[in-house]
């Protein structure tokens, strides 16, 4: 039977013989590296930036509750609905509610992480509403009937030709290999959506409590157009993406896009109080607000790994991971990608069916290093682990590390295991990697180092006869 | 009143309810005061900005040429018009649009083309059919090469970036160093009554969501030219 830990094996597997695939990822990595060392450089201090990043955001998720009256309070006052949902069904009905009262028919979106999370679209498009994703990458993805592949650049896994391909099929468009042709392609096509839909659904960044806004950072246009036509906004977002003051975005809009995508600021970053106000020409006569749960406050009780929740979702940590780099994003088969959705998908989705992530890492650090706002990724990963192990003890590894813990424990036992394995090991030797070795699931892609000829204890008791 | 809102606040309450979690690992005992005081010490950390006017504008110069956005420094109004109407002729303006505004108002008298006017609303095939938005903006951030649109000072939301070419007047005492300072500034003009859209604009439309190529234009404009007297 597959579960998700043996389609995890099954498609990293996959993706990692393929090495052209690998290599076509590193390369679509290497600008990004260069770019963002150039902005980090930029800073006065990317350590100090990083810090008032991880406090600010410990202040406001260990305030979560007050913080999100203040926002609800502040937003409602300028005209917006703020609707709480604790789950992905809550938040389906809410918007589906929403576009049924107002008798929509054409519905546009803008990049949005969190639709993918309560599968959106697929509720929408059930229920007979064209549901039409902007930005680039993400219209891509759809066009193919994907998710997306990262959580900021959706279809890097991509060639252009597949692309254009794609277009031809989809679009009846020109074959092209010119990716400045393929974006006028998708803006032309794009431009009647925006026009002609009457509900827009965009995601959120930021949500400000002192001013009542939400702020939305991207590099298309697609989520200001998004939100200035349609006469309904709709604005998706997790409980934890609420900052104190609208000042902390001068910290967080320059880190989210050095950290995000190498830039020093992306080209829109977009406050938004509200639906259209008294004396403004334009904008939504609505704008609903969908805070959703979904099981962040489970994330939120562990206190060891409520950091997490500080996550900008920049995706930092995905494009440093040598894990993420060789298996790519689809192997997860999760919303959240890379080592920062290996931490938290245990939690919004159960222990006992994704724990196998808190594996898909070398335990590296870089994770750690790389992100903007300090989370401790790899210790958590160490910590979902032990917290499998305890809910679910693996019999086998339970005898394997009582024995283990025996022979360490007892220097008679251990000398016999290791005189023993020096006699044993060039036996292993002829059966190495195949099906007759004991431990091929170790040695099928790795050296078992051999055992020295003369131990350690052997070789002070010669050289120094025994003595300290 | 939906059921969610007390079963979230519930459980948020539950969840940090004696639970304290361990503060982050930060070196910078400033970093931890600040956080849950003013909102001024990333100035600290973030890039550099002179204290000069002059500093500010060459600086914001240096970083629009590495956006893309065309930045003409211009000494009157009069010179502004002279860059527009080359502008316009050189690219076949049929229709522009704009906002009325001390500076558009300015900036567009005598104009021979057909002006859509948006601050008493319009319609959206009328606005698409355009070749340029001229706007008006809050501010321009030296630290970033931002600029600073609203409602107010940008006609609205669709203005600044429905039509392919987005045109902007600014003068020079717009110039603030940082985007905190942008953030003081909506601040002290708006009191609490903010205007319901504010965006930092920096640089063309852009995207690189194909094999991570850089190509401008990708929903919004393609080009972005700022006319600044100075």
């Amino acid at each position: 039977m597959a579960t998700q830990a043996s389609d995890f094996q099954s498609l990293s597997r996959r993706y990692t013989a393929d090495k052209g695939f690998r290599a076509f990822i590193q390369k679509a990595l290497g600008g990004y590296y260069k770019k963002r060392d150039e902005n980090k450089a930029n800073f006065r201090d990317w350590q100090g930036a990083r810090d008032l990043a991880a406090e600010t955001k410990y202040e406001a998720v260990n305030h979560l509750d007050t913080y999100l009256l203040e926002f609800e309070k502040k937003i409602t006052a300028r005209g917006a609905k703020v609707f709480w949902a604790p789950n992905a069904q809550a938040a389906r009905d809410y918007i589906l509610e929403v576009a049924k009262e107002n008798g929509v028919r054409s519905i546009i979106k803008s990049k949005t992480m969190t639709s993918e999370e309560i599968h959106l679209n697929d509720a929408l498009e059930k229920e007979g509403y064209g549901v039409f994703e902007s930005d680039l990458g993400e219209y891509i993805v759809q066009l193919r009937k994907e998710a997306p592949f990262h959580l900021v650049f959706p279809a890097m896994h991509l060639t252009r030709g597949q692309i254009s391909d794609l277009f031809q099929k989809e679009l009846g468009s020109e074959a092209t290999d010119e990716p400045e042709k393929l974006t006028m392609i998708a803006r032309d096509v794009m431009r009647r959506k925006y026009c002609e839909a009457d509900m827009g659904i965009s995601g959120t960044n930021f949500a400000v409590a002192e001013t009542g806004m939400i702020s939305i950072t991207e590099n298309e246009g697609n989520a200001r157009l998004t939100t200035s036509l349609p006469k309904i906004h709709v604005a998706l977002l997790g409980i934890e993406k609420v900052l104190p003051r609208l000042e902390d975005l001068s910290l967080f809009l320059p880190m989210l896009a050095t950290a995000g995508a190498g830039q020093a600021m992306t080209c829109y970053n977009t406050m938004y109080a509200g639906p259209r106000q008294p004396g403004e020409p334009d904008g939504p006569e609505q704008m609903h607000v969908v805070l959703l749960d979904n099981r962040r406050t489970e994330l939120l009780a562990d206190a060891e790994q409520r950091d997490a929740l500080g996550c900008i979702r920049c995706g930092a940590c995905l494009n440093v991971c040598p894990i993420f780099k060789n298996i790519g994003g689809y192997s997860y088969g999760t919303t959240y990608g890379g080592p920062i959705g290996s931490v938290i998908t245990p939690h919004l989705r159960g222990l006992r069916d994704w724990k196998h992530l808190s594996a898909a890492s070398s335990l590296c650090g870089a994770c750690t290093e790389a992100c903007p706002v300090k989370i401790d990724l790899h210790h958590h990963l160490l910590q979902n682990r032990r917290n499998g192990a305890k809910a679910a003890p693996n019999p086998l590894e339970k005898i394997a590390f009582g024995g283990f813990s025996l022979m360490m424990g007892r220097p008679a036992i251990y000398r016999l295991a290791t005189t023993l394995g020096r006699v044993f090991q060039p036996l292993q030797g002829l059966v190495n990697g195949t099906i007759l070795d004991p431990l091929r699931a170790w040695t099928g892609s790795r050296q078992f180092p051999s055992l020295a000829q003369k131990s350690f204890h052997d070789q002070w008791k010669k050289e120094r006869g025994g003595k300290r | 009143m939906n059921p969610g809102r007390a079963i979230i606040l519930n459980r948020i309450r539950e969840a940090l309810r004696n639970n304290p979690a361990p503060r982050p690992h930060t070196s910078h005992s400033q970093a931890e005061a600040a956080a849950g005081h003013n909102g001024h010490a990333q100035r600290e950390w973030l890039p550099k900005v002179g204290a000069m006017l002059h500093e500010q504008i060459e600086l914001f110069e240096k970083i629009s040429e590495g956006l893309k956005t065309e930045c003409h420094r211009v000494p009157t109004m009069e010179a502004a018009r002279e860059v527009l109407a080359k502008l316009a002729s050189e690219s076949g303006w049929r229709k522009i649009a704009s906002h009325s505004h001390r500076d558009t108002d300015a900036l567009l008298e005598g104009i021979s083309l057909p002006v859509v006017r948006t601050e008493k609303g319009y319609a959206i095939d009328d606005l698409e059919s355009c070749d340029a938005g001229v706007t008006g903006c809050e501010v321009l951030v030296a630290q970033t090469g931002g600029i600073m649109v609203s409602v107010e000072s940008a006609g609205g939301r669709a203005l600044s970036v429905l039509p392919p070419h987005h045109v902007v007047i600014a003068r020079a005492s717009q110039m603030v160093p940082d985007l905190t300072a942008a953030f003081e500034h909506v601040k002290r003009r708006y009191g609490k009554n903010f205007p319901s859209f504010m965006s930092f604009i920096t640089g063309p439309s852009r995207t690189g969501d194909i094999e991570r190529i850089l190509v401008l234009g990708a929903h919004g404009p393609k080009r972005l030219t700022l006319l600044l007297v100075a």
